[in-house]
């Protein structure tokens, strides 16, 4: 559960970061409003930080035609989780409090450069991007909105995986939205799967890695088991650049890394190129 | 935390003969539970193994062949856990790499052509965390592998046998009518891990089993399964041979079931039973 130690990472930022932001790639700091001028870019490594989905749809679609569907479908509470730390409810009650969101995905209809499309965003600060019943059904039904409006589908990935809150059914999810994407292929729609950083466990192993194209973004993490959990199976120290969207590309799971700026001209293009 | 608890000593107490979610967790794990080989002995007639992923590997962690039974000529499929430290050395333990999966796939599409229906067995911890397993694509495997089997055009039944480890176990556990065995389990996490990390305490395994709802009843009741299989009293360990031929009537039952229904609306069906997975909205 990648989301979980990055928090633990997170928390080891000084209070400073009022007015401090660090690279947490390469850890050099800088000025908030420098990281925030260069789009969330680090200046020294090219980390590509993690963006909201409302900053992340401010710049893929054209102004004002991001249309969102599907709100009403939020998380679902069935199994009263509990755990150590309090309940599921009242942490997702919070996490909608301080983002705005109610799932942690949103998706609509919009256009990219002039291009109709269905475009699905993930937001890790909704539960660490996690994969619960809601993320699913709004999927599955970007998807099958996608294949009654004859419209490509666009899904920006950034998640720790299944939400472990919502027990076998955010499992089920995996198989649910899999078999939604693989709907929208055979209805002769192409599918642009966008995994930016972090994209690992239950959503890279599902609708993220099945892109008809799968992009990414400069040192972007994606994989599928945790860093530590590998390391203590097979008991060897893992390079530094294992499950980056370098070592992806060069593993041959990445068709491109492709710069934040030149992204929503790149899928434009491909979409163009498919005739959409 | 204190109503998990409560929940589970109320449930002691009401029943105290029935099984806590953590005592399925044990009997799941195991190792004189029957595994793949008895299945294959004791289910089937005539299997014959085929290997490979035709790409890189064979690997021995997830294994398939033909095999017949009652009339029906099959794919089988399943996680191979071993008895021994041996077995499970030179199985992984039951833990699928990347080539695994795309072995399962491979033999699938070869069932498909000739309409021959496929039977999984789910039995792992999950899918194998290890270096090679990345670097050839463990979540492009798996990923493939959903995408695959919900579009199978030819009936699938799946049998959750022991351990349903994650998205490594439901790789090979899309299907058409999903059986699971009495005392199997089947989770988004394993306990111990959820543990770890919502109770940063994986001592706390069994309050984390008990919440995530993780046995057969349980999943019976979320429709996540369809069909609990009965073991033998004390569990599949104490006979394994009951326990294959209660898995045996289950599987046969289900083939024949599904046997005469058209492709297009068994893949509908299959569909329709995924989309149907958690929607409370």
């Amino acid at each position: 559960m990648a989301w979980f130690e990055k928090k633990e990472a997170m928390a080891k930022i000084p209070p400073t970061k009022a007015l401090w932001a660090v690279c947490p790639k390469c850890m050099s700091h800088m000025e908030k409003s420098v990281w925030k001028a260069n789009g969330c870019i680090c200046p020294k490594c090219n980390y590509h930080g993690r963006l909201s989905a409302r900053e992340r749809i401010a710049q893929i679609a054209d102004a004002g035609t991001f249309a969102e569907v599907f709100r009403e479908v939020s998380y679902s509470d069935h199994l009263d989780f509990h755990d150590a730390t309090g309940d599921y409810k009242s942490k997702v009650e919070a996490t909608i409090a301080k983002t705005g969101e109610n799932e942690s995905v949103v998706v609509g209809t919009c256009e990219i450069s002039g291009h109709r499309a269905m475009l699905g965003v993930m937001d890790f600060a909704f539960m660490g991007g996690s994969l619960g019943t809601g993320t699913g059904e709004r999927i599955a039904r970007a998807c099958e909105q996608a294949i009654a409006e004859r419209r490509p589908l666009v899904i920006f990935s950034a998640s720790g995986g299944a939400r472990m809150h919502e027990g076998i059914l955010s499992l089920m999810q995996m198989a649910k939205t899999s078999a939604a994407i693989g709907r929208v292929k055979a209805a002769g729609l192409p599918f642009v799967s966008v995994l930016t950083d972090p994209t690992t466990g239950g959503v890279s192993a599902s609708y993220a890695m099945l892109g008809d194209i799968n992009i990414t973004e400069p040192r972007a993490l994606i994989g599928f088991a945790g860093r530590r959990v590998i390391e203590n199976t097979i008991h060897q120290k893992l390079p530094a650049d294992f499950q980056s969207a370098e070592y992806l590309e060069k593993h041959g799971f990445i068709d491109r890394i492709v710069e934040r700026k030149d992204l929503k001209a790149f899928i434009a293009k491909m979409l163009a190129f498919w005739n959409f | 935390m204190a109503t998990a608890r409560a929940k589970t000593s109320d449930r002691k107490t009401a029943r105290p003969s029935n099984p806590t979610a953590m005592d399925r967790v044990k009997l799941a794990r195991d190792a004189k539970r029957p595994h793949l080989k008895d299945f294959i002995a004791n289910v089937f007639d005539d299997f014959e193994e085929l290997h490979g992923d035709r790409l890189v590997n064979d690997d021995r962690g997830l294994v398939g062949g033909f095999a017949s039974l009652g009339g029906f000529n099959v794919l089988v499929l399943g996680h191979n856990k071993g008895e021994t430290v041996e077995e499970n050395m030179a199985s992984n333990f039951g833990m699928a790499n990347p080539d695994g999966y795309r072995k399962a796939m491979r033999l699938a599409k070869l069932a498909e052509r000739f309409r021959n229906p496929v039977v999984t067995f789910v039995d792992t911890p999950g899918a194998y965390p290890g270096r090679e397993a990345e670097e050839r694509g463990q979540a492009e495997a798996i990923a493939k592998s959903l995408e695959f089997f919900a579009a199978l055009r030819t009936p699938v039944v799946v049998v959750v046998t022991g351990e349903g480890g994650s998205g490594g176990a439901l790789a090979i556990a899309v299907g058409d009518r999903v059986l699971m065995m009495e005392n199997a389990v089947y989770s988004v996490i394993s306990p111990e891990g959820c543990a770890g990390i919502l109770w940063r305490d994986g001592s706390k395994a069994p309050e984390a089993a008990e919440a995530l709802k993780i046995t057969a009843p349980d999943l019976l009741k979320l429709g996540a399964i369809d069909e609990i299989v009965p073991e033998p009293a004390g569990g599949a360990q104490k006979n394994r041979k009951a326990a294959c031929s209660a898995v045996k009537k289950a599987v046969l039952a289900a083939l024949k079931d599904l046997a005469g229904m058209p492709v297009d609306e068994l893949v509908e069906r299959r569909y329709a039973r995924l989309r149907a997975m958690g929607d409370f909205y």
